[in-house]
């Protein structure tokens, strides 16, 4: 039966009604009509619908909304906010670095896995800008690519790194 | 933009809109209403009946705005190739526009031209000639109007960023094409026959301006199909048993138990035919009613399994076709000094886009729209029509770009899914595939067995070759279409569509004046359903007789890069290989002749590939651990020559993408099947390469400014999967006949045991 929940997501407390089984990834897409987070398998093994909780990568398809609780969601809409917040900085960017970097090095084809690569890349950057190349391949090893743009993705990441470092 | 069609400003005039409601709303998600900007009101004739629309009309390719913009009709869909980037840049630059004046719109059977399916690597070398030319045909009309407004000859005309002045008058006397034409048609009838501009003249081919759509791809802004929501919409899925059974066989339900999903309020089965679909309001509970819905289905023949496949293959009934037949092979393999063959065995793969396939269809208007992802929006309005027995005319089909498909995946089946529901309810319904159902359901690249045979001379020349190929055909149909009309469904073994063994992969890159190629293709009965899968059967080809033409060069003790560039017949191959083992820094070397008692060994590849046009070679760098099996390659080179590339920054993309997938499909991809159905139903158990063991890639494009602009999607695929395993070869002296070269293969090689 569906019941109320509220949650947090990109900083503002929303209520939605949905049966307490649902993952979170379709209260996303369909009651908040986000675009970020995006259904890819539903089993947890793409990245495709990929969000932070209090900044940890979570898979949203295999989160019920029940189990979402107080944490703060974050999606790739609220990665610049976010972005902000960590680096106390006065106004949020338009976009975070790693969606500039990507736009830098003309990364994507299709860009669907790009939400789950902004937000796994994004939460690597917070916690180390200057990860190694060992690093990055082993932390982003659970986002499929179809389209075979790992390298950019890599090359992406190294970059919005070098530069978020320059910004303190 | 003012728009939320994503690259383009222009509204995708007519019938239907997309508003940015979603985007007021602090959402993003796309609904879609009526919103026409001002381009779109002056042509609102535009798009009201169904297409195509007239091919031998100017103002079918392109609308020119008061605001001094144009709007590009093309009929090539945008899959994450970058297409409309590059066919922009050929219509502005015929224009002399600059790249921010214009935009293209998604395709629609209402509005853009039908130039076929966005296939082939097809957009570039077959999409950009008629664009190209009504450009320079509309060019040639607005100096003509010019010309009259500025009481001066046309040739003494000259044009910039749209801006039409007299020479040498610095803008002195000055109209733009916007304020000659603004919004009003040209009215005149294509002719092909301008002239049109000459390459020394070009400002914008072969430059790199950035791609259109990654911006908003970037930010999350990007409408993909699968973000579409319309009012009053109904969640829909297919029911389909979990992994497909032999083709023929398809969906067939015996019983149905609509009481299964009775827990689930609101949720309803929908079926036509053999076709079983659930529909709900809300999106989890139409996953849970195909999930729950109890449906007992007819089983199908034994299938064999992936494993048996290829032995199947070889001993069945086939239809043989002489792809090539050239002087006496068979004799001249008995003067050979060498001569060196094998089987090879190559696997089914499939496409599995990383978003399954969505298509939204809305019955409420006069049309039937449906919005989908396919690959050919007049194709696939042609075949819902057939499924619902209606005129093509009533049904109107818009494009919206998915996730990269690679060839025919699942989504025909998606869009005449939403076509057959939403004329069941009544309703605007959204059906999206779930993971399993596109990884079971797909139309696979077909699995292939190769012979080959070759021999040279004491000289190194390959004196003779024979290619012996087995495959099965293509489907032509949907398996919805199937189960909806209760039939088991056409295949195609030969002609236009369908998969022969490619001779330019075989051997034809060499001059060889004794050479067979023959093609046995297997009915597909009681096989899986196949269809083309990014560079058909490519990577089997090179596969096979990339690595016998290294046997050869190892037997004669030569440099591999050496005995191509010998036996080679034509410079355009011989520039991609030498701009591969250039940038590779390639050392000459027989193959395996420095090998390494260490666990780890490393080895370097070479070969040449291509799909039907263009030209491709690599060279591989891998790591080969021979305790655990696993390959991993380092490195990659690639070049191609794809004629006139009319961005560079574009090939050079799609080389990454292609050598990263070949290397997943070569050392990872692998549909397995059981008796019974296919097993490799998601990632899991469906392996592709991750971002661990990504190699880094050099592409390179080789420019031919005079020569036509060939295909670039798909070209470097079987160079790059043959280098891999020329490379394993020279890492450890012995050699791969199968692939996907998984760490059991490899080990099984290792220890003299292949499977």
């Amino acid at each position: 039966m569906a019941q109320e929940f509220k949650i947090k997501v990109n900083g503002r407390e929303q209520a939605v009604n949905a049966d307490a089984d649902t993952p979170l990834i379709y209260v996303l897409m369909n009651d908040l009509e986000l675009k970020g987070p995006r259904f890819g398998c539903g089993l947890a093994q793409c990245g495709s619908c990929s969000v932070l909780a209090d900044g940890v990568e979570i898979r949203s398809c295999q989160t019920p909304i029940s189990d979402v609780g107080a944490r703060a969601i974050t999606t790739l809409e609220g990665l610049p906010a976010l972005y902000a917040q960590q680096k106390k900085l006065a106004k949020a960017p338009d976009l975070h670095p790693l969606s500039q970097a990507f736009i830098d090095q003309q990364a994507m084809h299709c860009g669907y896995c790009y939400n789950g690569q902004t937000v796994k890349g994004a939460e690597l950057l917070a916690k180390n800008p200057s990860p190694s190349e060992a690093q990055i391949r082993e932390h982003m090893n659970g986002h499929i690519c179809r389209c075979g743009t790992y390298p950019r993705i890599l090359a992406s990441i190294q970059a919005a790194g070098a530069k978020m470092s320059k910004e303190g | 933009m003012d728009d939320a069609t994503s690259f383009s400003h222009a509204p995708a005039d007519g019938v239907t809109n997309l508003s940015r409601r979603g985007l007021l709303k602090g959402g993003g998600a796309m609904i879609i209403g009526f919103s026409l900007s001002s381009p779109a009101k002056a042509q609102v004739a535009r798009g009201a009946k169904a297409g195509p629309p007239d091919y031998q009309a100017v103002d079918t390719w392109i609308a020119i705005h008061a605001d001094n913009t144009a709007t590009i009709y093309t009929g090539k869909c945008e899959l994450g190739q970058g297409n409309q980037t590059g066919l922009l840049q050929v219509a502005a630059e015929e224009l002399d526009f600059g790249m921010h004046q214009v935009r293209t719109i998604r395709l629609d059977t209402n509005i853009t031209p039908d130039q076929q399916a966005t296939s082939s690597s097809s957009s570039i070398h077959r999409g950009a000639p008629a664009l190209r030319a009504a450009a320079a045909q509309a060019r040639q009309e607005l100096l003509a109007r010019a010309a009259v407004k500025l009481s001066v000859q046309p040739g003494s005309l000259t044009v910039r960023d749209g801006v039409v002045s007299v020479k040498g008058e610095n803008n002195f006397r000055a109209v733009t094409y916007g304020e000659l034409l603004g919004d009003k048609p040209f009215n005149v009838k294509y002719t092909g026959v301008a002239p049109l501009k000459p390459a020394s003249q070009y400002r914008l081919v072969g430059q790199r301006p950035p791609r259109v759509d990654i911006p908003e791809k970037a930010a999350g802004k990007y409408t993909h199909m699968q973000h579409l929501r319309v009012p009053g919409m109904l969640h829909g899925r297919v029911v389909l048993p979990r992994g497909q059974r032999g083709f023929g066989v398809g969906a067939q339900p015996v019983s149905v138990d609509e009481s299964s999903i009775a827990h689930i309020a609101g949720a309803k089965v929908i079926r036509r035919g053999d076709f079983v679909g659930v529909v709900a309001e809300r999106e989890w509970d139409a996953v849970k009613a195909a999930r729950d819905l109890k449906v007992v289905w007819r089983e199908g023949p034994d299938l064999g399994t992936n494993a048996t496949v290829h032995e199947r293959m070889r001993k069945d009934k086939t239809v043989d076709t002489q792809i090539a037949s050239k002087g006496d092979p068979a004799g001249m393999m008995q003067k050979a000094a060498f001569v060196r063959g094998s089987s090879y065995f190559c696997p089914y793969q499939a496409h599995v886009p990383f978003a399954p396939n969505c298509a939204l269809a809305d019955p409420t208007g006069e049309q039937l729209v449906i919005r989908s992802s396919t690959q050919d929006v007049y194709s696939s309005r042609a075949q819902v029509a057939e499924v619902l027995d209606i005129a093509p005319e009533k049904v109107r089909l818009q494009y919206f770009e998915g996730s990269g498909t690679f060839g025919r995946s699942c989504y025909e089946d998606a869009t005449q899914a939403a076509a057959i529901m939403a004329t069941a309810t009544g309703k605007p319904v959204r059906v999206q595939y779930m993971r399993w159902d596109e990884h079971g359901w797909d139309n696979y690249g077909p699995a292939h067995l190769a012979e080959v045979r070759a021999g040279v001379d004491e000289q190194g020349n390959i004196i003779a070759y024979e290619y012996d190929g087995w495959q099965h055909g293509w489907t032509i149909t949907s398996t919805v279409s199937d189960s909806a009309r209760a039939k088991p469904g056409a295949e195609r073994a030969s002609g236009s569509g369908s998969i022969l063994v490619n001779p330019i992969s075989t051997g034809s890159m060499y001059k060889i004046a004794n050479r067979r190629v023959t093609s046995h293709a297997a009915p597909m009965a009681n096989y899986l359903r196949g269809a083309a899968l990014r560079s058909p059967l490519d990577l089997s080809f090179a596969f096979a007789s990339e690595q016998t033409m290294d046997e050869l060069a190892t037997a004669l003790k030569m440099d591999p890069l050496e005995f191509r560039r010998r036996n080679i017949g034509d410079e355009r191959w011989l520039d991609v290989l030498n701009a591969a083992a250039k940038t590779a820094n390639w050392r000459p070397k027989v193959m395996g002749a420095e090998l390494s008692s260490a666990e780890v060994v490393t080895g370097r590849g070479i070969a040449l590939g291509t799909h039907h046009v263009s030209y491709g070679a690599a060279v591989a760098e891998i790591e080969v651990n021979k305790r655990t099996g696993v390959i991993v390659a380092k490195r990659l080179y690639g070049a191609m020559d794809c004629g006139l590339t009319v961005n560079p920054a574009l090939v050079e993309n799609q080389m990454v993408g292609q050598m990263t997938q070949s290397t997943s499909r070569v050392l990872k991809e692998e549909v397995t099947f059981d008796n019974k159905g296919v097993t490799s139903l998601d990632w899991s158990t469906y392996q592709v390469l991750r971002m661990a063991e990504h190699p880094e890639i050099v592409p390179v494009v080789v420019q031919r400014l005079e020569e036509p602009s060939t295909g670039a999607g798909e070209e470097v695929m079987g160079a790059t999967a043959a280098a891999i395993a020329n490379a394993f070869f020279d890492a450890t002296g012995h050699r791969m006949r199968q692939f996907p070269m998984t760490p059991e293969r490899v080990k099984a090689v290792l220890n003299g045991r292949p499977t």
